[in-house]
């Protein structure tokens, strides 16, 4: 029998593999792979949830699905900034490192 | 759903988002990526969730991995090569993780209903899709202007990112 806490986990465990690849990883473009691996996480959970809670219809909850819809739309707005702004570093500095890129650094 | 079925994609979503993390060149990470995300997009059919899981292929696996693909195709990345690495910040950043994971494992243990079944549905088919869109156009119909408004704005500023500064 497959319970909610099932889903949690999973969705707990990718969120993690993201967070690893964005603090281990120098490459921007994985870096921005590994931030879509943890809204893809959220996204697991918010949809178990809504599988979770049926309501007086015996339906699930739309409205959860509705903000993951939203969730997938500013995602994809926000790998093509992304990518357009690495696209202009690299013409910048011809470099995705992260740690080629400290000017700000303190 | 099957729990064999649940257990089959859930490693596949989870052992190729780790080959994201893992792999050294960057074509691989994103082919192992758009395998996670269809596992995930199964994970989320099996959820009675059919139009989030055909937009996740669509949209995912589709449009933004080609974007990827496209970007690094563009800018001829190659695997990094063996650059030493900091073995001090990445023990720090592992450690964080596991830490994240260990809090996580420890909520989801305490909730109580985390550990019942999902309630069953009435009907065999569910009408999802139309539901999803009366839920778009009705209640939500402004957040989803505004979303149209968001995407616009991206797209401008993309075009106005990637264009060449006369010199």
């Amino acid at each position: 029998m497959i319970t909610l806490g099932d889903y949690l986990i999973v969705s707990g465990i990718l969120f993690v593999i993201g967070f690893a690849g964005v603090m281990l990883r120098r490459n921007l473009i994985i870096i921005l792979m590994s931030l879509e691996l943890m809204l893809n996480a959220a996204n697991l959970s918010l949809v178990a949830f809504s599988r979770f809670r049926v309501d007086s219809t015996g339906l699930p909850d739309y409205d959860v699905q509705v903000f993951v819809f939203f969730i997938i739309t500013v995602a994809a707005a926000e790998v093509a900034v992304g990518l357009a702004i690495i696209v202009a570093l690299y013409r910048a500095r011809q470099t995705t490192d992260v740690k080629d890129i400290s000017s700000l650094k303190f | 759903m099957s729990p064999f079925l649940f257990w089959i994609f859930a490693l596949l979503t989870l052992i190729f988002g780790a080959a994201v993390v893992i792999n050294r060149s960057p074509v691989a990470s994103v082919l192992s990526l758009v395998v996670s995300f269809l596992g995930l997009a199964a994970l989320f059919m099996s959820l009675n969730a059919y139009f989030i899981g055909i937009i996740q292929v669509l949209v995912y696996a589709g449009a933004v991995m080609v974007l990827f693909l496209f970007i690094i195709m563009l800018l001829d990345l190659r695997a990094e090569e063996g650059r030493q690495i900091n073995w001090l910040a990445s023990a720090g950043g592992l450690a964080v993780a596991l830490i994240l994971l260990g809090q996580i494992f420890s909520v989801v243990g305490h909730l109580t209903i985390a550990h019942k079944a999902f309630p069953p549905l009435p009907g065999s088919t569910i009408d999802d899709v139309r539901n999803i869109g009366a839920a778009l156009f009705g209640n939500y119909n402004l957040p989803f202007q505004i979303v149209g408004v968001l995407v616009l704005v991206a797209t401008i500023g993309v075009v106005l990112l990637s264009k060449r500064e006369p010199r």
